[in-house]
Parts: C-alpha cells; sequence; structure tokens
C-alpha cells in the first residue's frame, strides 16, 4: 500500500532516484526488524550466565543486502516490468517476452554440450580441478541440465499443458528404468546401475508419491468437502500400526492387510467424523487436530501392544503378489526365480510402481466420485450446507463418507509406508506431517489432482534435493548442513506462491456437468469475495 | 378451504431462538395450486417461519402437515424429499459450481429420468440461465442468481416451492421477469407457491391469497385482491412508493 501512495506522490521522480529512496525505508525497516532477532543473539558464557552477543557485521550485511536489493527491484526490474506490458507502436506487438530471450536455441546448445562434456568426466572432475573448483564444476553441471530441461519444456509448453496427465503419468511409469539406464550407462555395470538408482528411487520417487497420495486422500476431505482436517496424519499411523501388528502377530500378506488397513483407517475417520458434524472452519480443526494428538499419544502410551515410541520393527516386506519374495533367504527369491544378480533394487522398483498404482488409484477414485452424486454432495457441502439440506442431501451421511474416504486412502499410504520402512513408531507421526500434507493440498491448489501432484514433487523433491547439494559446502564451510534449512525453504516456498497464485498451483476447478459443450473456467473468476 | 384439504397446514407453530420467541402461534394453509403470499414488515418472523417449515429451526410447539404427512420433526433432508422445493433467503447457489452444476444439484432427489427435460424446462423459463451455463454461479448477476435459485429449486420437480424474498435487491424489470415466471409456472403446470415478501404490492397482485405478519402471528388474510383493498394493508404496507 505504501508503495502505491509513494508511486502516486512522485510520479515525476526517476526510477532510479525512487529506488534509492525506497532502499532507504527498505533498510530502515530491515534494520527495525532485524535489530533483535540477529544483532543481538544470546548465549551462555563459561560460567553458564546468560549473555548478550552483538552480531552487527551480520546485521550490517543483511540490511545491505535488503537495500541492493529494494534498489535494484524499484529501479530496474519494476520498469522492465512493466515495459513488457507496453505494445510496440510500428509492430503493434508486445516485446519478446522474458521467457523467449532466455531460452534460445545457442543457449540450450551450449548448456547441453557442458552438461554432456562434465558428465562424461564426472569421475576425473577431482583430479582435473581440485577438489574445491570441482564442488562449483558439478554445480555448474547442474544448473546446465536445469537449463536444458527447463528449455526443452519451454519449447514444447503447448503441447505439455494439452497432455499433461498423460505425459506426467507416462514419466512416472519410465521414471526408474530411465533411472537404471542412465546409471549403467554412467557407471558401466548393470549391477552399479540397480545399486545407484536405489537413491532416486527411494528417497525421490517413492518418498514423493507417498506424499501425493497422502495429499490427494487429504483433498477429499480438504479440497472436495471443504472440512478443514489438521489431523490427517492420525489415519496415515492407523494404517500403518493396522499393517504393523498384524502382519507381525498373525503374519498375514500385505495384500490383505491392504484393504483391512484401509478399513480400519475409514472406521476411524468416521468415528472422528462423528463428533465434529455441527463444526465447521476453525473449530473442525482444532478438533481434528487434537484427534491426531491423541491418536499419536495413544501409540506412544499404550506399550503393551504398540510397544511404546521403541516402535515396531520386523515388518514383513510385501511380496511380488504371493508369487515372488524379496527376502534374499527366501527359496522363492526374486534373483533366484528368475535367474539374475542379487539386489536390494529391485524391492525399491517393486514398491515405487506400488506406490504409483496406490496413488493412480487415488486419483481415479476422486475423478470418478467427483462425476457422481456423492462427489457432487461433498462440493455443494463445501459451498453451502444450509441449501444442501433444503436439496434433500444428507448432509451427515455427505461429510461422514468424505471423512471415511479420505482416512481410507491415508491408512492405504500408511500400510505401504510400514512395509516400505520395514519399522514404525509414533515419531513419524507427528503434527508436522498432517502439516506438510495440508501445505502441499493448499499450494496444489484445492481439489485439483495436478495442482497437488506438482506441489508435492516441488516441496518433498526439493527436501530431499537439498540434501544432495553438497557443494554448499565448498560455499559456507564444512560444518553447513542444508537439509537444515529445508523448512525454511518450504516457508519460503509457500510464502511465494501464496503471493503469485494465491488460489494454489492450479486454481481452477474442472466442472462436472455439461449441457452440449466443455468449457474450462479460468480461475480468474473464482477469486475469493466474487461469491 | 377445509384444513384436512391443505397442501401445506401449519397450526400453532411456535418457534424460538434460545429464549426469544420468533413464532407465537402461526396458522398458515396453502392449498394445491395456490399462490399465496405472506407479508409483513422487517422482523415479522416470516423467513422464520419459511425456515421452520423445512426443521431449521423446529418449531417448539404446534404442527406442519405436508400432504397428509406430519414433517414438524423430520430432519431436513427428509423434508425437501417429500418434493417440497425452496429458494431460500440470500439465493444461498452454490458459488464455485457452474450454473449447470448448480441445477443438477436441484435434481440430486431423481433417478434422472426427466433431468434432460427438467433443464430445457428451467431454460425455457430463464432464457438468461442458458446463457451463462458454463458461468461459476458466484459470478452471475443478482437477478440471475434469483432465477438460478428457483431453477434449482425446480429441478426437484417439487409439489410446493417456497420462495423466501424473491425480489431481494433486484431492480424492478428484473423482479416483474421473476413474478412473470411464477405466474406462468402456477398457470401451466398448476405449480403450488408459497412466497415471503417485503414487496407487499407484486406479491399481493400475484397471490390467489395473502397472510400479513406482524411481530411473529398472522394478524390478517385474505385474497389477495381483499388485502391490496384493505386500508390497513394499504397504510401499512403500501403506501409510499408502488414497488
Amino acid at each position: 500500500m505504501a508503495n502505491i501512495a509513494q508511486a502516486m506522490r512522485d510520479e515525476t521522480a526517476t526510477p532510479i532516484q525512487r529506488g534509492l529512496k525506497e532502499a532507504l525505508y527498505g533498510g530502515a525497516i530491515s534494520f527495525g526488524l532485524f535489530f533483535l532477532f540477529i544483532g543481538l543473539r544470546t548465549d551462555q558464557n563459561i560460567s553458564n550466565e546468560l549473555i548478550l552477543v552483538p552480531r552487527w557485521g551480520l546485521l550490517a550485511i543483511v540490511v545491505g543486502l535488503v537495500m541492493v536489493v529494494r534498489f535494484f527491484y524499484v529501479a530496474y526490474a519494476q520498469p522492465f516490468m512493466a515495459r513488457q506490458k507496453i505494445v510496440n507502436v510500428t509492430s503493434g506487438l508486445l516485446p519478446d517476452s522474458v521467457a523467449t530471450r532466455f531460452f534460445r536455441l545457442p543457449y540450450f546448445i551450449a548448456a547441453l554440450v557442458i552438461a554432456v562434456a562434465l558428465l562424461v568426466f564426472a569421475g576425473s572432475l577431482d583430479g582435473i580441478f581440485g577438489p574445491a573448483l570441482a564442488g562449483y564444476m558439478r554445480f555448474f553441471r547442474a544448473l546446465a541440465i536445469i537449463y536444458a530441461l527447463a528449455s526443452v519444456l519451454f519449447y514444447f509448453r503447448t503441447f505439455i499443458s494439452a497432455h499433461f496427465s498423460a505425459l506426467g503419468i507416462g514419466v512416472l511409469v519410465a521414471y526408474p528404468i530411465v533411472v537404471v539406464l542412465v546409471l549403467t550407462l554412467i557407471n558401466g555395470s548393470m549391477a552399479s546401475g540397480f545399486q545407484g538408482s536405489l537413491k532416486w528411487v527411494d528417497n525421490f520417487g517413492i518418498q514423493i508419491l507417498i506424499y501425493v497420495m497422502l495429499a490427494w486422500g487429504l483433498n477429499i476431505v480438504v479440497g472436495l468437502a471443504g472440512l478443514l482436517d489438521l489431523g490427517y496424519v492420525a489415519f496415515y499411523a492407523v494404517g500403518a500400526y493396522a499393517y504393523a501388528l498384524l502382519a507381525t502377530h498373525l503374519g498375514w500378506s500385505f495384500w490383505i492387510l491392504l484393504p483391512v488397513a484401509g478399513i480400519m483407517a475409514a472406521f476411524w475417520g468416521v468415528m472422528l467424523g462423528f463428533p465434529v458434524l455441527r463444526l465447521r472452519g476453525d473449530y473442525l480443526a482444532i478438533v481434528t487436530l487434537a484427534f491426531g494428538e491423541i491418536i499419536r499419544l495413544v501409540l506412544i502410551n499404550w506399550r503393551e501392544v504398540t510397544n511404546g515410541a521403541a516402535g515396531i520393527s520386523g515388518i514383513p516386506k510385501v511380496s511380488f503378489f504371493g508369487l515372488m519374495s524379496f527376502n534374499v533367504s527366501d527359496p522363492n527369491y526374486i534373483a533366484k526365480v528368475l535367474d539374475i544378480a542379487q539386489s536390494g533394487a529391485y524391492y525399491k522398483i517393486f514398491l515405487y510402481y506400488l506406490i504409483l498404482g496406490l496413488a493412480l488409484l487415488t486419483a481415479f477414485v476422486t475423478i470418478r466420485l467427483r462425476r457422481m452424486p456423492v462427489g457432487r454432495a461433498w462440493e455443494a457441502l463445501r459451498e453451502d450446507e444450509i441449501a444442501c439440506r433444503s436439496l434433500g442431501i444428507n448432509t451427515t451421511t455427505t461429510k461422514l463418507t468424505a471423512f471415511a474416504t479420505g482416512a481410507m486412502f491415508g491408512g492405504f499410504a500408511g500400510s505401504f509406508f510400514a512395509a516400505r520402512q520395514g519399522f514404525v513408531s509414533p515419531e513419524s507421526f507427528v503434527f508436522l506431517e498432517s502439516a506438510i500434507i495440508l501445505a502441499i493440498v493448499v499450494l496444489g491448489g484445492m481439489g485439483s489432482l495436478v495442482g497437488i501432484a506438482v506441489a508435492a514433487a516441488v516441496m518433498i523433491g526439493g527436501t530431499e534435493i537439498l540434501r544432495e547439494m553438497e557443494f554448499l559446502k565448498v560455499v559456507f564451510g564444512p560444518d553447513f548442513t542444508p537439509e537444515l534449512y529445508r523448512m525454511l525453504l518450504f516457508g519460503m516456498a509457500m510464502v511465494i506462491v501464496m503471493l503469485w497464485k494465491p488460489r494454489g498451483f492450479v486454481g481452477s476447478r474442472e466442472p462436472t456437468a455439461f449441457l452440449h459443450e466443455r468449457k474450462a473456467i479460468s480461475s480468474s473468476f473464482t477469486k475469493e469475495g466474487h461469491g | 378451504m377445509t384444513a384436512a384439504r391443505a397442501l401445506l397446514d401449519i397450526k400453532g407453530v411456535e418457534t424460538y431462538y434460545g429464549n426469544i420467541r420468533a413464532l407465537s402461534g402461526v396458522d398458515v394453509a396453502v392449498n394445491e395450486g395456490e399462490i399465496v403470499a405472506l407479508i409483513g414488515a422487517n422482523g415479522a418472523g416470516k423467513s422464520t417461519l419459511m425456515m421452520t417449515i423445512f426443521g431449521t429451526p423446529r418449531a417448539r410447539r404446534g404442527t406442519i402437515t405436508f400432504a397428509g404427512t406430519d414433517i414438524t420433526d423430520l430432519p431436513t433432508h427428509e423434508i425437501a424429499r417429500l418434493r417440497i422445493a425452496q429458494s431460500p433467503e440470500g439465493r444461498r447457489i452454490f458459488p464455485r459450481m457452474t450454473v449447470m452444476e448448480n441445477l443438477q444439484m436441484g435434481a440430486s432427489l431423481d433417478n434422472l429420468k426427466y433431468y434432460d427435460e427438467d433443464v430445457e424446462k428451467v431454460f425455457t423459463l430463464f432464457p438468461r440461465l442458458k446463457e451463462r451455463i458454463a458461468q461459476r454461479g458466484g459470478t452471475l448477476s443478482g437477478g440471475e442468481q434469483q432465477m438460478l435459485s428457483i431453477g434449482r429449486a425446480l429441478m426437484a420437480r417439487p409439489k410446493l416451492l417456497l420462495l423466501d424474498e424473491p425480489s431481494l435487491g433486484l431492480a424492478p424489470l428484473i423482479v416483474k421477469q421473476i413474478f412473470d415466471a411464477i405466474r406462468e409456472l402456477n398457470r401451466t403446470q398448476g405449480l403450488t407457491v408459497f412466497l415471503v415478501e417485503q414487496n407487499a404490492f407484486g406479491a399481493l397482485k400475484l397471490a390467489t391469497r395473502g397472510y400479513v405478519m406482524v411481530n411473529g402471528v398472522v394478524t390478517m388474510s385474505g385474497t389477495g385482491k381483499d388485502l391490496l383493498a384493505n386500508p390497513e394493508v394499504r397504510a401499512a404496507y403500501l403506501e409510499g412508493g408502488r414497488h
């Protein structure tokens, strides 16, 4: 607001003058903000007394940085963005967009050459440049690869956006195969290719897909039915413990326990649903939050059954539909049956396809339900509960089915999680997990499956990729552990997305009823406050 | 006009908000094929009566009978299933759903046998809605939202249509369109309509019979024409503006 008032007052000032002025304001504000945050630090001295450690240098750097960024933003970036919207008088065209100027064919070829060259010499980088410089070279290589991929995405953007779902599923199905093939080519042997794929398939693929599935499950409750659920992780826990306990005590197979875990989670969904039938919004959120914590506390304290905080270990692996096993000692171990080399990667790749299948099942069910009376009733319930009732919709059963369906998919994901880890403990089901899942749903755009999948990939993949940022140690010193900053980045990403796209990555809602023709409706019609 | 034949029979209904009595013994009867108007000033309890028929809030005393069934204590959605449809106060359309989806929600009870036919009927009645078919409910103008609200209620093939202030906040021309549509529905399809209005002149001109409500009690009733001619009604609700 201050910006606008400012801009109106000094319309005559040049951008540089304005930039200087704004930089001064920005510096003053950030000084006031960070004086206590950064400038002073409490610490203990040798005799355990509380002392204040001033950090004026750091404060000066931060304030200076704010001023410089503010200056460049106001003096150069803002006028540039304004110019981008002005049509050229002679040609009647808008100027080249930043993106078309940024993604040029020569640059693309250069990036490709650099990436390939540095990949070929990947093994001998340390020898050529020394360890310090090699770190930068790897960073540079990563940038080149990202640029090349981004260029490809940019050139085919119309095609990609037209066939996004099909392409996305294709990429996900091909992902482990491509990873194994690429790593085999780089390392020169099949065995090391499989071994190297573990990290990419497990830490990235499976991890992201679990969150995609959880977020899609929560999307039924929050995105479709509009019931704000802060305790979703409880159903994940119910599914995980259902599989862990029944599999270790009764020895039942995953394929029987998967539906059992789903049913148990759905049952607890209904149990949660009953007391909160009359609640909405903030009140509902608090009760669901408490529910999530109750489940976790029960898991910790009911030691006879759940083994308390120590958790349950030795949870059996999933078998290949009972035909082949992934235990090396079993007679029907997959490598023995198929007569191939032993590797732990087969199990991970199998799990990858399993969670992919489960996630796609969630998506498929959601899409089908939206076109059925119950799904439409969920969406109508989100819009207006009183109108729903006077149209003859039983809001009680509608809410309970939403809770139960969402919980069921949480339960599926939970039993998969238990089978994948081989170990469950209450630590995996803390409130932060619920918050992350909900954040993914909100960032993706409530109700949009594609948006949620993208948000999960960015948020979970992004935090995982921080672990890979070894080169940052070259910059910030060997004590720097980038993964400690993942929550900071998570928060920053949320703020940025909410500023630019307040309704999430995909803010438009696909209608489900048509007379004769389909028309997508732009999210610009659906901003808050129009209803 | 005996009570036994009335489609909707409200007898001695008292409704409370907490300890505050909003309706104190209301008797209203709506016969099949009629348009009945309930007029009254702000806060007289008109909308409360409308909501009490649907069980939110519930009547603490008295009975409400619809087509021979006692609906006083039925859950709201089951009352709706007896084919009473409502265009509630403030329209209450689904803002993020399209016009078509809103209409579809109105037909939730049906086996969709008449769905296409009913959609066509609504579009013949309100051609404006057809132009806006893929638009979100929340982006419609007030008049269009009112049309959608009535259209959505009609999709349930109601025996009785309850309208709560259909003219609220609308331009006179649009009010006329909507009242014409109600008259048309009553004439061609024999639809029974019970409407609550502040626009007493328009409502009484439209209605077969009318009731006047003051402070939670029905003080006067009669044919629409009689009430229009009644000097007390004229003094209280009609003088000083004919809209």
